[in-house]
């Protein structure tokens, strides 16, 4: 049982800066897979990654002018990412090429962007933490941006939840009775770039989806209703960003790719074993009902 | 005269009234040239064949397409609409009783809690589809005719005086199709107006009193015995699918909308389902001269002097 207690929970009672990353990572947590849920739903699974290198320049510009601060870099990053969700879903609305062809070209021009800003002025160093994230440096500015990007998530999914599902269905029906189509689309995509920002304070921009993406993914291969993915997507995140830490403590790899590839881990096991529509499910002969 | 009144009385049925209504798309017209009027209560059934912009016209009197010239003059507030199955995703972990509760949007929105009025409204239109027990069935486990059923029932739940069906028969099956022209034919008789886009020219003939035979330009609109001739489908399929690049800009009165004094006259005459149906410059319109069919049922003769709200730009 002590062993048991050293192993897993002395390291975070030990070092405040393993405390500071477990409350991160579980903001985060709690924050990002919901969001990821929405996003596989609505087949924008590999938007979030779009988004995620969109944001890097206003990150870059926030480093250019302030070096290498939390806030400035949070702030460019959310104004720069809400920009490019804006513009490609505005070129989507108004143009004959479709949104993931305008995002694809917005985020390639962002990231080329970005990585010319910190290059200008910065050390490899620096763009490493910046595309790699720093998660065992958390400070209280980071914590706090976290905190803050968990609860505006969670708050506006509550507000917005029933649009949400609603647009995701049958987006004619919700306009046809009036509903907020286009708001709920647009407060969405910020709840993505919020979340990605705070991802790329603790993962970096490289992987600032990982803690989106992958449980939400995962969460499928056991759930079916919407309520139980969207549960078990946060507790799949929670157990593999607690995981990857104490990895990246024991075995000293960098904590966002730790994290991840817990991740990634879950996500592959859930694909095997998975109770819907995972791999052996689908080898095994299945029983019928008579009606 | 005035407006048709509902079974429970609680709402009225607006006129529909589309004004030299034209929509289409890159400035290419799918709908071309559309007057007339849908008097309260009607039965139409849109046909034409592919391309020949029926779906878009539905879009157009929903306001989700902006006409390139003309506009519709309607209460829209008062639609329920039930878009084709192909916009819908499938695959979203949603159950069948959620899916019909959305049919009352307009009285839960975003936040209200769904009461138990909404409940058994949406109990009610399960059982009026066929679909009692399948509360808790996820969508994606539906066969094509249970998700028609199901979304049958959340236009019951939208009860609204005026329903706009797009292609509601599509992938349907026999049975299926039987079950819901009986619904159809309920919401009839309470005086709502039905609006339906078909493709099965039979059915238009058999269950629908009124028609209204598109073909990018309104070939004819009327009884439907009138309208569905052998001749004037032949027409249709002449008609249907010019989309030429390079042709001219069309110069039909193209600041009608705004002086429409000269068709008011024409709507005046209590003809209320009569299109205007006119010989076009760059469209080869052989045959019969364009002919006005009688006027059909007693419901489209009422014009309602009230709702001359304006609602499209």
């Amino acid at each position: 049982m002590s062993e048991l207690y050293s192993l897993l929970i002395a390291p975070f009672v030990e070092f405040a800066f393993m405390r500071r990353a477990l409350a991160g990572v579980v903001a985060l947590s709690v924050g990002a897979a919901p969001v990821g849920v929405f996003l596989m739903l609505r087949r924008m699974s590999l938007v979030g990654d779009a988004m995620a290198c969109a944001i890097l320049p206003g990150a870059a510009i926030g480093y250019l002018l302030f070096g290498l601060a939390v806030l400035p870099m949070t702030f460019g990053g959310l104004v720069v990412g809400v920009f490019v969700a804006v513009a490609a879903g505005f070129v989507a609305r108004t143009t004959v090429q479709l949104e993931d062809a305008s995002l694809a070209a917005f985020y390639l021009i962002s990231l080329s962007l970005g990585v010319a800003i910190i290059s200008i002025r910065g050390s490899s160093v620096d763009l490493m933490q910046v595309l790699f994230g720093s998660v065992l440096a958390i400070d209280d500015t980071s914590l706090m941006v976290l905190g803050a990007s968990a609860t505006v998530t969670l708050l506006t999914l509550a507000v917005i939840y029933r649009a949400l599902v609603a647009e995701c269905v049958d987006q004619a029906f919700l306009r046809a009775v009036g509903g907020p189509s286009a708001a709920t689309h647009f407060a969405f995509l910020v709840l993505v770039v919020v979340n990605l920002v705070a991802g790329f304070l603790a993962l970096g921009t490289l992987l600032a989806v990982g803690l989106m993406m992958l449980p939400a993914a995962a969460a499928r291969f056991w759930v079916r209703g919407l309520g139980a993915t969207l549960a078990l997507s946060i507790a799949l995140a929670l157990a593999a960003s607690i995981s990857g830490l104490l990895i990246s403590y024991y075995v000293t790899i960098a904590s966002g790719p730790a994290i991840t590839l817990v991740a990634g881990f879950i996500y592959i096991a859930s694909l095997v074993v998975g109770r819907e529509a995972g791999w052996v499910v689908g080898l095994k002969p299945q029983k019928h009902r008579v009606a | 005269m005035s407006v048709a009144v509902l079974g429970n009385g609680v709402r009225a049925t607006p006129e529909i009234r589309c004004e030299n209504l034209t929509l289409g798309f890159d400035g290419h017209p799918a709908v071309h040239h559309l007057h007339g009027a849908i008097a309260p209560g009607a039965l139409l059934a849109i046909v034409g064949p592919n391309g020949s912009g029926k779906t878009t016209l539905l879009r157009g009197l929903m306001g989700q397409l902006a006409p390139l010239g003309g506009r519709v003059v309607s209460d829209r507030s008062a639609f329920a609409y039930l878009p084709q199955q192909a916009g819908l995703d499938r695959a979203f972990p949603l159950t069948v009783r959620e899916l019909v509760t959305l049919g009352a949007w307009r009285s839960i929105g975003l936040f209200r809690r769904v009461g138990r009025d909404v409940e058994d409204s949406v109990t009610a239109a399960l059982g009026a589809v066929g679909l009692t027990g399948f509360d808790a069935r996820p969508i994606d486990k539906l066969s094509g005719g249970q998700l028609q059923r199901a979304l049958f029932a959340r236009v019951i739940v939208q009860d609204e005086p005026v329903i706009l069906l797009d292609e509601p028969f599509n992938a349907v099956d026999r049975r299926t199709s039987a079950d819901l022209m009986r619904l159809i034919h309920t919401w009839h008789r309470d005086g709502r107006t039905v609006i339906a886009v078909l493709h099965d020219i039979g059915l238009a003939r058999a269950a629908f009193p009124e028609s209204l035979l598109l073909a990018r330009e309104p070939v004819a609109w009327g009884a439907t015995c009138d309208v569905l001739t052998d001749r004037n489908l032949a027409r249709a399929d002449a008609m249907a699918e010019q989309w030429d690049e390079g042709a001219a800009e069309c110069e039909i009165a193209p600041d009608h909308s705004n002086t429409h004094s000269a068709h008011d006259d024409h709507l005046g005459h209590g003809d209320g389902a009569i299109a205007h149906v006119h010989a076009h410059p760059h469209v080869q319109v052989t045959g019969q001269p364009p002919r006005q069919p009688e006027p059909v049922a007693a419901a489209s003769i009422a014009m309602p002097q009230g709702a001359k709200r304006r609602s499209a730009g």
